[in-house]
C-alpha cells in the first residue's frame, strides 16, 4: 500500500495581531516563559513539525501614537527559541529574522548555534522590512532604500549559506552589500543549513522561494487559491534544478472547534466579535481611510465620504506605521466603496463589515469536519500542510492537538511519532549538500 | 555581606592545553553551569567574541536558563559589532526566561580580524577611547530600552479595548555619535527591571567604562593588563573607586577579583599540572594564576575580602578537573569560614547581589 501524502503542521505562537483574543479569561501571559513552554510542549505533544514566531522590530503606531488595542511586546526570536529547545526534544524552532537590520556573520552564527544547541531543529524565516520607521531603532537607520532591501535579503541568505558551508573555515566574500573575510567561528551544524522559510507573495518572493527556500509561508489558505498558488510555485522549482518535494507550501490558518457544526459556527462568531472590538473596527477603517475617524460610530454605517489618497503609503505618509497590511489597500477608494456596498446590501454596521472583511476563520467545525477539510486540502495539493495560529495564548493549540490530531492520524495522513531527529528530516527534506560538493 | 563566588566559563578551561570536549553540545554547557550552581555560585560568565571558535554565548545562557534555577547567567556581548536594540531584547529575553537571573558582560573589540568579519568599519581609523565611548552608549541605549515599558504598562482594559496604557510606553530618543535609537523596546521591561551589566577592567580606560555603566566589575589583582602590572587587590579596587569618584557616581559598583585556578589535594600536584600543560602550550593570562590546595585558595580569598573586594571570579584552568573542585570542595570551605552563602537566599541575580529592583527612569514622565 502506498502511503498517503503526509500533512505537515506548524504552530504559530499567537502574537502582535488582533487575532489574539487577550480579553478572554483563558488568555495568559504572552511574555512569561511559562507561556512559551506550554505552547511548545503542547505542539510537540501534537507531533507538529515546528513552532513559528513572527517578528516586528518596532511597536506599531497609528495616527502618530502607539497602537494600543492589540497584544504587543515580545521576546527576541532566536533567544526564546533557544530557551524552548531546553524544554522540548523534537519540535523544530523557526524564527523570523529580518535581513535588513542584521549582519550575515552574526545571524549565521546565531542560527548555527541554535542548530547545535537544539540538536538540529533550527529554521529561519527570512524577511526584509519595507519602511524607514523600523530603521529608526538601528544603527543603519533608514539609509537602505526599499529596492536594495530585497537585494540585501537574497545576498544575506546566499552569504549565510556560504558561511555555513565553510564548516568553520576561511571565507572571503565580496558582494554588492558585503565585504567580509575571515574564519566562520562555528563548524557545520547538525542540519548543515538551518531550514529556510520564505514568507511573501510577490513575483520576486515566489522566485526567491523557488530558488532558495525549503518552505514557504503563505496567506493562501482557501482551497482554490491554494491550488493555484501551489501549482505556480511548485512549477517554478524545475527551472532551479529542484524537485517537487524540495519546497513545502504552508499557508497560515486559524481554526475554531465545536461539538456540533452549529456550536462551532457560534464559537467562531463570538471569537470574531472579540477580535474586532468597536475600537478595533474604527482603527481598521482608519487604515483604509487614512485619517482620524474617532468621531465615527462603529455600530453605525460605513462612512459615506472617501478615503484620503494623496499620501504615498510607502514613503511614510500613512496613518498606520509598522503594519504590513496597509500595503493591501493600494486602492483605498475602491476598498471603501466595496465596504459601503457590502454594508448597505446586508444592513451591516461598520464593525460588522470589518469583521466580514478581516475576521475569516479558515477551519470551523467539529474536530471531524476540520480534520476532513485539512486532509482534503493537502491531498488535493492546495498545500503541504498549515501553519496554525490559535487565538488564545498559550493554551489555544491544546484542543486541536487533543481532538483533531488523532483524527488526522486515523486517516493515515499524519505521523504517529517523529520520524527523524532534525527538522529537515521531519519535513521530509533531503540533507543539505555543501555548495562546494554540489 | 556575602563574599561572591563567581565562575568564568571558557571552552574546556582557561588553559589553552586543557583537553578538548564537546563544546558544541548543549550538555557540555548545561552540566558546567549546573556544577557552578551546585557550588552556590552567584553567577557564571560565558566568554565570547566573534573571531573565536565556538557558539554564541547569549544562546548558551538561554539554553541553560530553563534547566537551572538560581545561578546568575552572564554571557558576553561585544558592543563594537552589535546593535544595542537587538542586545537589549536578547538580554531582556534571558531575564524573562530565567525570571530575573540575567546579566551581560559588555566587551569592546579593537581586533581587526573581528572587524573584517563584519566589513563595516575600518579599525585603523578608530581609537581605543572611541570604542569605549561607543560601548558606554551601547549600554545606555540598552538600559533606556529596558525602562521604556513601565512595569504596569500592560493593562488589558476591556472597557476601553486597550491592551496597554500607551502613556506608560516611552520613546528613548537616544542620539550618540555612533547610533540613534528611537524606541520603545519591543520587549516589556524585564523582571529585574535592569539586568546586571558587568565589565572586565585592567586599566584606566576600562575602569572608566566600568564606572560609567557597570553594576559589577571584574578586576585582575596581581595580574598583567595591557599597560603592565595591575597591582594588588586593594590597588585594583582603588582604580575602580577613583574612576567612580571622577564622574561623581553615587552607588559604587561591586568589585570581584579574577583568578585562574589549578586546584589539587596538594600544592605540588597543582603546580606540576600547570607546568605539564604549559609544556604543550603556554598559558598567557591577564589574571593572576593560582595553583594549590582548597585551603590555600580559601585563605587567599579571605585576604581579598579583607582588602575590600566583594568577591572572586574564578577561572578554572581545566574545566572538567578544576570546576568540580571549586563547586564541591572550595565552596563548602568558603561557607565554613563564613565568607560565602550556605544556601541561595534569593531567586534573582539582583537579589543574590543584594541590589534592589531600580525604579523606572520614565515612570510618570509624559511622552
Ligand atoms: C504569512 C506571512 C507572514 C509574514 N510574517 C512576517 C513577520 O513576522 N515579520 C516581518 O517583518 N514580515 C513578515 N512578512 C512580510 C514578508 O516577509 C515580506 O516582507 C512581505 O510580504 C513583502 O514581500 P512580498 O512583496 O514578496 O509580498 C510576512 C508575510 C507573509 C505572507
Amino acid at each position: 500500500m502506498t502511503q498517503k501524502k503526509q500533512i505537515h503542521l506548524a504552530a504559530h505562537f499567537p502574537g502582535v495581531n488582533n487575532t489574539t483574543v487577550w480579553s478572554d479569561p483563558a488568555s495568559g501571559s504572552h511574555i512569561e516563559f511559562e507561556s512559551f513552554r506550554h505552547f511548545a510542549q503542547s505542539a510537540e505533544r501534537g507531533l507538529f513539525d515546528f513552532l513559528f514566531l513572527a517578528e516586528g522590530l518596532r511597536l506599531r503606531e497609528q495616527g502618530g501614537k502607539i497602537y494600543d488595542l492589540d497584544v504587543m511586546g515580545r521576546p527576541d526570536n532566536v533567544s526564546i527559541l533557544q530557551a524552548m529547545a531546553a524544554v522540548t526534544s523534537h519540535i523544530g524552532l523557526a524564527g523570523t529574522v529580518n535581513s535588513t537590520f542584521n549582519e550575515p556573520l552574526d545571524v549565521a552564527r546565531k542560527l548555527a548555534s541554535l542548530d547545535f544547541l537544539s540538536g538540529g531543529r533550527a529554521a529561519w524565516n527570512v524577511v526584509t522590512s519595507w519602511d524607514e520607521f523600523t530603521g529608526e531603532n538601528f544603527r543603519r537607520g533608514g539609509y537602505l532604500p526599499k529596492e536594495k532591501r530585497y537585494l540585501r535579503a537574497q545576498e544575506m541568505l546566499d552569504v549565510a549559506k556560504q558561511l555555513w558551508d565553510t564548516d568553520g573555515g576561511e571565507f572571503d566574500i565580496h558582494t554588492d552589500q558585503f565585504d567580509i573575510t575571515g574564519r566562520f567561528p562555528v563548524p557545520r551544524s547538525p542540519q548543515g543549513h538551518p531550514v529556510i522559510i520564505q514568507a511573501g507573495d510577490s513575483e520576486e518572493g515566489r522566485e526567491f522561494a523557488a530558488a532558495s527556500a525549503d518552505a514557504i509561508f503563505t496567506r493562501h489558505a482557501e482551497k482554490q487559491a491554494g491550488m493555484e498558488f501551489y501549482a505556480d510555485v511548485k512549477g517554478r522549482l524545475a527551472a532551479h534544478g529542484r524537485r517537487h518535494e524540495d519546497l513545502k507550501i504552508l499557508p497560515a490558518a486559524t481554526f475554531v472547534l465545536g461539538d456540533t457544526e452549529d456550536e462551532a459556527a457560534e464559537n467562531a462568531r463570538q471569537v470574531q466579535y472579540q477580535q474586532v472590538s468597536p475600537a478595533t473596527a474604527i482603527a481598521f477603517a482608519e487604515q483604509v481611510w487614512n485619517r482620524d475617524l474617532s468621531d465615527v460610530d462603529p455600530d453605525g454605517p460605513v462612512p459615506s465620504f472617501d478615503p484620503k489618497t494623496e499620501d504615498d503609503v510607502d514613503s511614510g505618509g500613512h496613518i498606520s506605521k509598522g503594519r504590513a497590511s496597509v500595503r493591501q489597500y493600494r486602492d483605498p477608494v475602491a476598498t471603501a466603496r466595496e465596504w459601503r456596498e457590502l454594508g448597505e446590501a446586508k444592513g451591516w454596521s461598520l464593525r460588522e463589515v470589518v469583521i466580514a472583511k478581516n475576521g475569516r476563520h479558515t477551519f470551523v467545525g467539529t474536530p471531524q469536519r476540520v480534520a476532513d477539510t485539512i486532509d482534503d486540502f493537502v491531498q488535493s495539493n492546495a498545500s503541504d500542510g498549515f501553519v496554525l495560529v490559535p487565538h488564545i495564548t498559550p493554551g489555544g493549540m491544546d484542543p486541536f492537538v487533543d481532538q483533531v490530531v488523532p483524527l488526522l492520524q486515523e486517516k493515515g495522513s499524519f505521523r504517529t511519532s517523529y520520524e527523524g531527529t532534525t527538522l529537515r528530516e521531519n519535513l521530509g527534506l533531503a540533507p543539505v549538500r555543501a555548495l562546494s560538493q554540489s | 555581606m556575602t563574599f561572591h563566588l563567581a565562575v568564568a566559563l571558557k571552552d574546556t578551561g582557561w588553559h589553552p592545553a586543557a583537553p578538548p570536549g564537546d563544546v558544541l553540545e548543549p550538555d557540555f554547557w548545561v552540566s558546567q553551569i549546573q556544577e557552578a550552581e551546585r557550588g552556590l555560585a552567584t553567577l557564571v560568565t560565558l566568554e565570547d567574541g566573534f573571531a573565536r571558535r565556538g557558539l554564541d554565548s547569549v544562546l548558551i545562557a538561554l539554553r541553560a536558563g530553563p534547566v537551572t534555577s538560581h545561578v546568575g547567567l552572564v554571557p558576553t556581548v561585544v558592543a563594537t559589532h552589535t546593535e544595542p536594540f537587538h542586545v537589549s531584547t536578547q538580554i531582556a529575553t534571558l531575564d524573562w526566561v530565567t525570571a530575573g537571573r540575567a546579566g551581560e558582560r559588555i566587551k569592546v573589540s579593537a581586533d581587526p580580524a573581528e572587524a573584517a568579519l563584519f566589513g563595516r568599519r575600518d579599525p585603523s581609523s578608530e581609537t581605543r577611547e572611541g570604542l569605549f565611548d561607543e560601548a558606554i552608549d551601547h549600554v545606555e541605549v540598552q538600559r533606556r530600552l529596558w525602562d521604556s515599558w513601565e512595569d504596569d504598562a500592560e493593562i488589558r482594559d476591556a472597557a476601553t479595548n486597550r491592551f496597554v496604557d500607551r502613556d506608560k510606553l516611552h520613546y528613548i530618543d537616544f542620539v550618540g555619535s555612533h547610533f540613534a535609537v528611537r524606541g520603545p523596546s519591543i520587549t516589556p521591561r524585564p523582571p529585574q527591571g535592569q539586568p546586571i551589566v558587568t565589565a572586565l577592567a585592567h586599566v584606566d580606560t576600562a575602569y572608566r567604562l566600568a564606572a560609567r555603566c557597570a553594576d559589577l566589575v571584574f578586576t585582575t589583582p596581581d595580574g598583567v593588563g595591557r599597560d603592565g602590572p595591575t597591582g594588588d587587590a586593594a590597588t585594583t579596587l582603588r582604580g575602580v573607586r577613583s574612576a567612580e569618584a571622577e564622574i561623581g557616581r553615587a552607588e559604587p559598583a561591586q568589585v570581584l577579583g579574577d583568578l585562574v585556578v589549578f586546584l589539587d589535594d596538594d600544592a605540588t600536584a597543582a603546580s606540576t599540572r600547570w607546568t605539564r600543560l604549559d609544556g604543550e602550550r603556554t598559558l598567557r593570562s591577564d589574571a593572576d594564576v593560582f595553583a594549590g590546595t582548597v585551603d590555600q585558595l580559601a585563605t587567599k580569598l579571605e585576604g581579598w575580602a579583607a582588602a575590600g573586594l566583594d568577591g572572586a571570579r574564578l577561572r578554572p584552568a581545566v574545566a572538567e578537573h578544576d570546576l568540580p573542585r571549586i563547586a564541591r570542595d572550595l565552596a563548602p570551605e568558603l561557607a565554613r569560614r563564613g565568607l560565602t552563602r550556605t544556601a541561595y537566599e534569593a531567586d534573582t541575580l539582583r537579589g543574590l547581589l543584594g541590589l534592589a529592583k531600580p525604579a523606572d527612569r520614565y515612570a510618570g514622565v509624559q511622552s
